[in-house]
């Protein structure tokens, strides 16, 4: 317990720094952006969200320390201003319309490619030497060395545009989400399958390598051979003790990795125009909507922390080691 | 594993003589040289129309033109130059700064380190691109703000990296000898910490390579980037906001991506090579294959005879 609240604090710790940043970029930045797009709104907009727009920067007459203590309350409070680009829509509505796609999109690609690579590189380590084994890693290093979305818009080009296989963009084909049916479903993930498949096909690599390193390294300890000694069947000692060991370095990968399936999720989602996050994102960044893209920021760190506390806890429970104290 | 057992003969032998590190050395040595001779084998300016929009590859036009009626070639060549001085810019800088937090928390230990530690963590768990593209968004547009905005956000994984090579070091005979000798806790860092760490190092920089010549593609490709500098990545900016594809020029994608992902594979692949000269285990198959064991499994790694 000792040990997950030491990860709680730090979270919170960089949940803070995160929000911090994120106070202070626009006002050191040169060029002072907050009041730039003030005043380019200040002809547009009337007095009233005049006002709420420079509330929602804090762009007050207070001191500075006071300002940021205001804003740190309003961050707690879940009051991010409004959007410029949606005027005058709050950012988290905005947000919330393009979370769930997100994590749908993320979930379903970093989870395929988690199993999907650790049995590959579990099979390359178990059968070493062989065509498989020789082959997978430089094909996979290929794959992985192609930005992620340049390998999508590849995608997105022969399969939804020259094909026709999948639809070109969106996560849905009516103008609102369809409802939870059968069809509804099919619907939703006929749009899923290109963008999801392209960051599995990415970021396959690291996962069946890691894997394999650790399995091979695994494959060579003493209760390796305890084990074997023991009489065990083969496959008994492959899933049950070589397979779970080598599997830890992964698990801890994967905190990591749903930060980095969000940053790269955030250009897939660009690509085939998914609304999620990303796309959210990259919308506020050319709209200079920033409220939104600030609070996008924010929301997907935290998201990114709370998943990375998630594994840590789920870490304690599948290696012992750490139970009893130190750093993972 | 020792700087002179990294970049040793035998070393360098076993190095050379496999076919990977051949294939990404011959690699990225061309596109470093054609990058670097684009002043002289670019057939046209790169930023000029010289020819009609979005023309396929031909022979007045090898690479095809882009949507402005660019030459494709060139800029793929005049992009090189641009992308790869600010990729290895960024790389040798996150590698200076990842050493010296790394190699700051070694020496001082105590405090110092905790909070060196603290802050690589906080850093290492802030999602990189989105701080990236935020970033990016309020400072102006440059390869500059590029190298400053990708350095900031891409040194912790190194910190943390070095400082566990550091301390695994540090549990070593002769850094015990060397303090019963009563060196100077500053010259065993920089006389013994840091030579040792040189293919860990050296593993590293080549990964930040890859890492900033991606991530600089992305930011270029949101328009993040500087519009008017000829990259691989504005050049992929150019192409989606001429909806390229949609009309057929893939070349115009085509050409830079593959320029991307030929540089980070051909790192990929001398980087492969040199983890598996560094670890022993990764090599035993290769040793014993040319000894002439067809497959090698658990079985040879362990003294145990087992039943089929």
């Amino acid at each position: 317990m000792y040990y997950i609240a030491k990860r709680l604090a730090f979270y919170v710790l960089a949940a803070f720094v995160a929000i911090t940043v994120n106070f202070f970029l626009p006002r050191l930045t040169p060029g002072d952006p907050a009041s730039t797009i003030v005043a380019t709104y200040s002809t547009s907009l009337n007095a009233e969200s005049l006002a709420a727009l420079k509330a929602a920067y804090g762009l007050t007459d207070e001191p500075l320390l006071q300002q940021y203590v205001t804003y740190l309350g309003n961050v707690l409070r879940g009051d991010f201003g409004r959007s410029l680009s949606n005027f005058p829509a709050p950012v988290m509505a905005v947000i919330g319309a393009g979370f769930g796609w997100s994590i749908l999109l993320g979930l379903t690609s970093v989870l395929l490619s988690f199993v999907l690579g650790s049995v590959l590189g579990a099979i390359a380590a178990w059968r070493r030497g062989g065509w498989f084994d020789r082959l997978t890693p430089p094909v996979l290093l290929f794959l992985g060395s192609f930005p992620y979305f340049f390998l999508a818009l590849l995608l997105f080009y022969v399969f939804c545009f020259k094909l026709g296989w999948f639809p070109m963009g969106n996560a849905y084909s009516s103008v609102n989400p369809p409802a939870l049916n059968l069809q509804g479903i099919g619907d939703i993930l006929m749009h899923l399958i290109a963008p999801a498949f392209t960051i599995v096909l990415v970021s396959l690599g690291p996962w069946t390598l890691n894997m394999r390193n650790a399995m091979i390294g695994v494959l060579s300890e003493d209760y390796l051979t305890l084990a074997e000694a023991k009489g065990l069947k083969p496959r008994r000692v492959l899933l049950s003790h070589a397979v779970r060991t080598a599997l830890l370095p992964n698990i801890t990968a994967l905190g990591a990795a749903v930060g980095a399936v969000f940053s790269g999720q955030l250009l897939t989602e660009i690509v085939f125009t998914y609304p999620g996050l990303g796309y959210a994102l990259m919308r506020a960044v050319s709209a200079v909507d920033y409220p939104l893209m600030q609070a996008l920021f924010l929301i997907i760190t935290l998201s990114v922390l709370a998943a990375n506390f998630l594994v840590d806890t789920l870490y304690v429970l599948l290696d012992p080691r750490v139970r009893t104290g130190g750093e993972a | 594993m020792s700087l002179s057992e990294t970049f040793g003969a035998k070393a360098r032998r076993q190095l050379l003589g496999s076919i990977p590190v051949a294939v990404g050395l011959v690699i990225l040595g061309a596109l470093l040289a054609v990058s670097a001779l684009a002043q002289v084998l670019a057939p046209y300016n790169a930023k000029r129309a010289t020819g009609g929009i979005n023309e396929p590859p031909s022979l007045a036009h090898l690479f095809g033109t882009t949507g402005q009626g660019q030459d494709v070639l060139s800029q793929f060549l005049y992009g090189g130059q641009n992308t790869l001085w600010v990729a290895f810019s960024i790389a040798v800088l996150t590698t200076l700064l990842a050493l010296i937090v790394a190699l700051t928390a070694a020496y001082f230990r105590g405090w110092v380190d905790d909070l060196l530690t603290l802050v690589t963590n906080v850093f290492l768990v802030i999602p990189g691109l989105p701080l990236v593209v935020v970033l990016a968004a309020f400072l102006p547009p440059g390869p500059l703000t590029m190298i400053m905005v990708l350095t900031i956000t891409g040194w912790a994984f190194g910190a943390r990296l070095f400082r566990s090579q550091a301390l695994s070091l540090r549990e070593r005979e002769f850094i015990a000898a060397a303090e019963d000798v009563g060196e100077s806790r500053w010259r065993i860092v920089a006389v013994e910490l840091l030579p040792n760490m040189g293919s860990v190092v050296a593993a590293y920089f080549v990964n930040q390579v890859i890492f900033a010549i991606t991530a600089q593609a992305s930011l270029e490709f949101l328009g993040l980037g500087d519009g008017g500098q000829i990259t691989w990545g504005s050049m992929l900016f150019w192409a989606q906001n001429s909806s390229a594809l949609i009309r057929g020029a893939w070349w115009t994608f085509v050409v830079p991506g593959m320029a991307i992902a030929l540089t980070a594979f051909s790192l990929a692949l001398i980087n492969n090579a040199v983890d598996e000269i560094g670890n022993p285990r990764l090599r035993a198959d290769r040793l014993l294959r040319r000894a002439g064991v067809s497959k090698p499994s658990a079985t040879l790694m362990t003294p145990v005879k087992r039943d089929a």
